[in-house]
């Protein structure tokens, strides 16, 4: 999600370490090599021994076997995916719910900082900061309860619904409401937390700038289009770019794994979710191991094109 | 924010009015926003404090009908909600000691450019972001590991996150190297430099980094629902997602559904509250640890 520069350390200062031997190096600075030896050992356990276990894609996995599989399948399991309408449906509702969002929330954050940015008084600020921060940090168990409670039959939206003379939709179970609960809970949620790299690119605006605008006689708003936004215009392509990487990804399951039900599985089952119920849920381990790897891969690919086009671009990238 | 005297004394008087209306506009779209933004909450209070009937009629908007703190009671008293929400405490203490301690020794190395390990190391760690193992592989690691049933089946799958690794590591990197150097000349070790000399330069980004974790175990829930199965183990968020989930899956059960519409509101109410109660005040240091991954571009 964030962009970090590219320190480019690769032109090694270390150039004199580089003629010491290994031994040496080793026995001059084994401390630190020990110092994260145990980190080195959790990450080849429990990153890349997951990681290498996406083999039993292509192997015959039954409980209690190895975590490598059995025997050799091929592409066996793939072909099955491909050829499932579940898998597709659920692939058109990860690109569309995560496209859904960005479309609706990369915009209105943008202009939630720009007006942010336009309040003066310091304190008040902070209290709107403060507030809209805050849905960020609940677990997504009690985002799901409060969608469930404002959207029950009985809670205040069908209220309000009732009161103006309609009939009490039972939001959370039609198919048609789930990407609009979706997208609007997101907002909700990522709003706020969205505007930090805005405004912490804002406030390095130097306010000369603004001053030679207003001498020109541009208007608060003019100094808004050519001052403030080229001034963010980095981190707006560099978020936008990096948000479209992520569009295959899953950073939506908790929220739709809690929220969604068979009801709605046309617009709300995504490939996370489907993963879930045919591995866990229904025993094929393999099976679902590699729609998994499908999605990882894809993934790995936009990330990694989303991570150089930034690069490129602005000179930032993800890590 | 200085104001510049200028000489289009007409223009300017004219502008100011008109951002001095946008400016009213601006606040009241300020106050709807975070009106907004609390409503979800302020709803949960409400119907905590509401009595069954008055939510059934679907009475309750923004405060309580029927004001009654026996939910509250109810919730305190009997039933589990205590200790699960004592096993939340237990691991996210235990989770964010271990966490913090394993991220430090690990990107405190990776911040030495002197560490030639590190041009391999590095890459290996920052790929596991971009690709990993999936759901699956990843369960059947965790349960050939008999890791079931166990605290580490709940703190192990998020112990190391590679994202704050990168954060610590930026940060240990802007520790000037002399001070290590003198430390070293004093008699300090590598370890004791890293003890006596970076991590109390360091407290900004531990603290920050401890709040990271903090939340991280407090809400998680989907571990616990993959590797807890034993419900005495359960953390409070687990429990809530079934408090939840279950009593809405039979679609036509609209009153048992608000028959503990107050039950569940307020043990979500009592979950949130720490974090909701506490935020405010360390909101900077989240804040911080959002910036220094993002604004050194």
């Amino acid at each position: 999600m964030v962009a970090k520069a590219q320190k480019a350390p690769k032109n090694a200062l270390a150039a004199p370490g580089s003629k010491e031997s290994w031994g040496r190096h080793f026995h001059k600075y084994w401390q630190l090599y020990l110092m994260m030896l145990v980190p080195i050992i959790y990450y080849i356990i429990f990153r890349y021994i997951p990681m290498f276990g996406n083999i039993i894609a292509f192997r015959r996995y039954r409980a209690g076997s190895s975590i490598f599989g059995d025997e050799w399948s091929g592409l066996k399991y793939f072909q099955q995916f491909l050829n499932d309408s579940n898998f597709w449906r659920a692939f058109k509702n990860t690109l569309l719910l995560n496209f859904e969002y960005l479309l609706i929330s990369f915009p209105i954050t943008i202009i939630f900082a720009l007006l942010l940015n336009e309040v003066k008084n310091v304190i008040w600020k902070k209290v709107v900061q403060t507030i809209s921060y805050l849905p960020h940090f609940i677990s997504m168990v009690i985002v799901a309860g409060m969608i469930r409670e404002l959207l029950s039959t009985s809670g205040p939206i069908n209220g309000l619904i009732e009161s103006l003379g309609g009939s009490a939709i039972t939001f959370i179970s039609e198919p048609e409401w789930f990407p609009v609960i979706f997208v609007v809970s997101g907002v909700w949620q990522g709003l706020g937390w969205g505007t930090i790299l805005y405004l912490a690119a804002m406030t390095g605006i130097n306010t000369e700038l603004y001053e030679a605008a207003a001498l020109d006689g541009a208007n608060k708003f003019q100094q808004c289009l050519h001052v403030t936004l080229p001034a963010i215009r980095p981190t707006i392509s560099t978020l936008l770019v990096l948000n479209i990487g992520q569009l295959c990804g899953s950073g939506a399951f908790e929220k739709v794994f809690l929220l969604y039900s068979p009801t709605n599985y046309d617009t709300s089952d995504i490939i996370a979710t489907y993963v879930y119920r045919m591995g866990l849920g229904s025993g094929n381990f393999s099976y679902a191991t590699a729609v998994g790897l499908f999605q990882g891969l894809i993934n790995l690919v936009l990330l990694t094109a989303a991570n150089e086009v930034s690069k490129r671009l602005t000179g930032s990238s993800l890590y | 924010m200085a104001k510049t005297l200028d000489t289009s004394k007409p223009v300017k008087i004219k502008e100011s009015r008109g951002y001095r209306v946008f400016q009213v506009c601006n606040t009241i779209l300020m106050v709807l926003i975070s009106a907004a933004m609390l409503y979800p909450f302020l709803y949960l209070v409400a119907q905590s404090f509401s009595s069954t009937e008055a939510i059934i009629a679907g009475e309750v908007g923004l405060l309580p009908v029927g004001f009654s703190v026996s939910t509250y009671e109810y919730v305190l008293t009997g039933g589990k909600f205590i200790p699960y929400y004592g096993n939340t405490i237990l691991y996210a203490i235990v989770g964010t000691v271990c966490a913090l301690f394993f991220s430090a020794i690990l990107a405190y190395p990776l911040s030495k450019k002197e560490l030639r390990g590190n041009k391999v190391i590095s890459p290996l760690i920052i790929f596991t972001m971009y690709f990993g193992g999936g759901m699956i592989p990843n369960y059947i690691l965790m349960t050939s590991l008999k890791l079931t049933n166990t605290i580490a089946g709940f703190i192990l799958p998020g112990l190391i996150s590679t994202y704050y690794v990168i954060l610590m590591r930026s940060f240990f990197e802007t520790v000037p190297r002399e001070l290590e150097e003198a430390g070293e000349i004093d008699g300090l070790d590598q370890v004791g430099a890293f003890i006596h000399v970076a991590l109390p330069l360091s407290t900004p980004i531990m603290a920050t980094m401890a709040l990271f974790y903090l939340v991280q175990y407090w809400n998680d829930w989907f571990d616990a629902f993959l590797y807890l199965t034993d419900d005495s183990m359960w953390p409070v968020a687990y429990y809530l997602r079934n408090l939840i989930s279950t009593s809405t899956t039979v679609e036509d059960a609209a009153e048992s559904m608000s028959i503990n519409a107050n039950i569940k509101s307020c043990a979500m109410v009592l979950t949130a509250a720490p974090i909701i109660c506490v935020y405010p005040f360390i909101q900077r240091y989240f804040v911080q640890g959002m910036m220094l991954g993002g604004v050194k571009g």
